[in-house]
């Protein structure tokens, strides 16, 4: 047993970390640290960077850009992106649709739709969520309708992430209600987001954010070309990419760098007796905790890599119990970066404008507010649970 | 990085949990925990057969010169077994102090008898008031003729009703030093500890010793002998937290309630899930604690994941040891059944060494 790196995995992550320094600019780093929101160009500038070097989808074959690291060297990459701050890769692209064209879509499909995910000129957004379809997605309602050589799409997505950015949307649509199972009748449709009769309304969330929309389908005509894989298996491809999932589920070096950036700045408060906050027991005990089942996740996650590196196996339901231990250590260092600066939590933001208001303090708290939704989004953790008791334990 | 035990690390590990599923069952283990000892010579001498008494001392002693990490499938098994025959305290405690601080000659006597089964030992440390601060010691010694002689109380002595001889601390001119006391020395008053294992109060009055390291530096050692220790019920609590987790899952498997099995409500399912997931973050920092208990190089970065395992483990002993029992309805408050022991056994486990508290303040202190 050994908990280290090997030589060669400490030389690869020395190489990350070094060429991330180098490579991140400062503007985008400043930003990433002020927790400003960041925009199409702030996302797609990182990308692009990636995409030059080779980068920007580690887990793609290699003949279309993949870099051939092991899920160690994969875990590495994307925990020192984490780690050192830089714009997240929006997935919606390389780890979701471009993964499922290459499994499932043609050699036509290949060529048309992978450069412009792997190059960063294309900007992909996902519609699988409806009103009445959340955590029980196989209810889904938006109908496409077969008509010739194109598909006629009516109904309505929501949570869509980045849509109002988005130029492509992939989609699950039910091209069959006759069938009695649920999850047959729907399937995979890849629609241009300028296609006439689609509209993106913003749902603004309580921290005041713009980063998910409705987006309505009327009559939106959709050439057949754009199904991926057979009509009525929408479920199969879906199910493919849970089992498809990013090395960095945990979200354990962004949330050290979090971790970092609290304690530093919990010792430039002041507790009630005057002292560095910090120094307060109470307060001391519940970062410490959080820091303790950090170094937990850490580890467990290690030993979930070595394991799959062992067995050449997908990780399953493993992936479940990161997820819910990494949004709850997310939340965690939310809340306690909110209370860590006490009553100077509630400015939110200036009337004037004036240019000497603390924005950083200021965004503490929508943080704490945005933040909720990580327990919520990608699978609740109630739904992570789920699969932990059916897929591990056999309930 | 490489979370595997090596092939015989693993072939002990398995070697140790057939051998206690076979004579260490629950209905063998009540035996022994009924008897008048509360130990069983017959199982001590088949661990030492297996090598168990060894395991993490030198070949020059007849050992096998293993560490932390060797240990931890055995204490697993011992967490699963809930064993209560005084391994923890010999082995894990009390011959510690002379590999890692005695004399060639105390080497060769003490540890060679030891590895052979012969020797048990304890070690006394714990004083009134002193709750978990290592430092705290008000037993005192002082030269007699060649030897010493020794004065103080000590109290919860792991083993102590077992031990031939006890490693004692006590305060000399130059500060806090290491004696040991053979059991003719010493007056014990034997229990029987909540999770069923031997203990005792010692009083040493004008008790023989010999003075066992550095005369005055015995604290780092004691530190890192704890330290040490606290890797190794680290690790038995993972093995308990695992039979807790797996029994109770197959209860709910198997009772009815509602004409069906209690397992299919989610209000169950999720708590069990939870359950898992204690079971593997202990796991976890188990491990951590371990390989780090084996680095005496800096003594800071060692303690200071002890500390942070323990924090996790303590944690975690009481949630899965209370919902391993709220699972079990009615049935996990008897004790007839195993898992109230296990429950018994967390629970102890959680506050020996220092609670989650004591080690929050030392990895505060330690950052």
């Amino acid at each position: 047993m050994d908990l280290n790196y090997s030589q060669d995995e400490s030389a690869f992550r020395d190489e990350v970390r070094g060429w991330i320094k180098q490579n991140l600019p400062q503007d985008l780093r400043e930003k990433i640290a002020n927790y400003d929101e960041l925009g199409r160009e702030d996302l797609l500038r990182w990308h692009k960077i990636l995409a030059k070097k080779g980068w920007v989808a580690p887990a793609w074959p290699k003949e279309f850009g993949g870099t051939d690291w092991n899920v160690v060297q994969r875990y590495i990459f994307e925990e020192e992106c984490g780690f050192a701050g830089t714009p997240p890769l929006i997935p919606f692209g390389l780890s979701m649709c471009g993964p499922v064209i290459l499994r499932f879509g043609t050699p036509e499909q290949k060529k048309r739709f992978l450069p412009g995910i792997y190059n960063g000129d294309v900007f992909w957004c996902q519609g699988y969520s409806e009103p009445g379809s959340g955590s029980d997605l196989a209810s889904l309602k938006t109908k496409a309708e077969r008509q010739g050589d194109h598909y006629i799409v009516n109904g309505q997505k929501i949570w869509t992430t980045l849509g109002h950015i988005a130029d492509w949307i992939f989609c699950l649509v039910r091209t069959d209600s006759s069938l009695s199972k649920r999850q047959e009748g729907i399937s995979f449709l890849l629609i241009d987001m300028k296609t006439p009769g689609i509209t993106v309304r913003p749902l603004i969330l309580m921290d005041g954010g713009h980063e998910v929309n409705e987006v309505f389908f009327d009559n939106v005509k959709v050439p057949a070309e754009n199904l991926i894989f057979e009509e009525g298996k929408g479920w199969t491809v879906a199910k493919y990419l849970l089992g498809h999932e990013r090395m960095n589920t945990g979200r354990i070096g962004a949330s050290k760098r979090e971790l970092a950036k609290l304690k530093e700045f919990a010792g430039k408060q002041t507790g009630d007796d005057g002292k560095p906050l910090i120094q307060d027991s109470r307060f001391r005990d519940r970062l410490t905790r959080v820091e303790v089942e950090l170094m937990a996740l850490e580890i467990t996650n290690l030993r979930f890599l070595d394991q799959m590196r062992r067995s050449g196996q997908p990780p399953g339901a493993d992936v479940s119990m990161l997820k819910i231990k990494g949004t709850e250590i997310q939340q965690a260092l939310t809340e306690l970066s909110m209370q860590a600066v006490g009553p100077m939590a509630q400015p939110f933001k200036s009337v004037a404008n004036d240019p000497d208001f603390d924005e950083f303090t200021a965004g503490l708290a929508p943080r704490y507010c945005n933040f909720r939704k990580t327990t919520i989004y990608a699978g609740s953790n109630e739904i992570q649970r789920n699969i932990i008791s059916k897929m591990t334990l056999g309930l | 990085m490489n979370f595997d035990y090596n092939e015989e690390q693993q072939l002990l590990a398995d070697s140790v949990r057939r051998y206690l599923a076979k004579d260490y069952a629950f209905e063998a283990r009540k035996k022994i925990v009924a008897s008048k000892e509360g130990w069983s010579p017959a199982v001590w001498a088949q661990l030492t057969e297996m090598g168990l008494m060894g395991l993490p001392f030198s070949p020059d002693h007849g050992g096998f010169g293993g560490g932390a990490v060797d240990l931890m499938g055995v204490m697993e098994a011992a967490g699963d077994a809930l064993l209560v025959e005084p391994y923890l305290a010999t082995v894990g405690l009390g011959a510690q102090f002379v590999a890692r601080a005695g004399s060639d000659a105390q080497k060769k006597t003490i540890l060679t008898a030891v590895v052979e089964g012969k020797l048990k030992m304890a070690f006394a440390h714990t004083e009134k008031g002193a709750r978990y601060n290592l430092a705290k010691v008000d037993a005192t010694a002082k030269k007699a003729g060649a030897g010493w002689e020794i004065n103080g109380q000590k109290f919860v002595v792991l083993g102590a009703p077992s031990a031939d001889t006890f490693v004692v601390s006590a305060k000399t001119d130059k500060g806090l030093s290491l004696f040991m006391v053979k059991k003719e020395f010493a007056k014990v008053k034997a229990y029987v500890t909540l999770d069923e294992q031997r203990a005792g109060d010692v009083t040493f009055a004008k008790a023989q010793g010999e003075l066992l390291g550095t005369e005055g530096g015995a604290l780092p050692v004691i530190e890192e002998i704890m330290d040490f220790a606290t890797a190794l019920i680290c690790a038995e609590a993972v093995g308990a937290m695992k039979f807790a987790c797996d029994t109770t899952l197959e209860y709910l498997k198997t009772r009815k309630q509602f004409g069906v099995t209690i397992g299919t409500f989610q209000a169950l399912q999720h708590r069990m899930v939870d359950m898992y997931v204690s079971y593997e973050q202990a796991k976890s920092m188990a491990c951590l604690a371990a390989s780090k208990a084996d680095s005496p190089v800096d003594a800071k970065d060692r303690s200071r994941a002890i500390s942070a395992a323990k924090i996790k483990i303590a944690d975690n002993c009481r949630h899965v040891s209370q919902e391993a029992i709220q699972l079990h309805g009615g049935m996990g408050m008897t004790d007839e059944m195993k898992v109230s022991h296990t429950f018994k056994r967390l629970t102890m486990i959680a506050q020996q060494f220092g609670d989650a508290e004591h080690h929050l303040a030392r990895f505060a202190a330690l950052s």
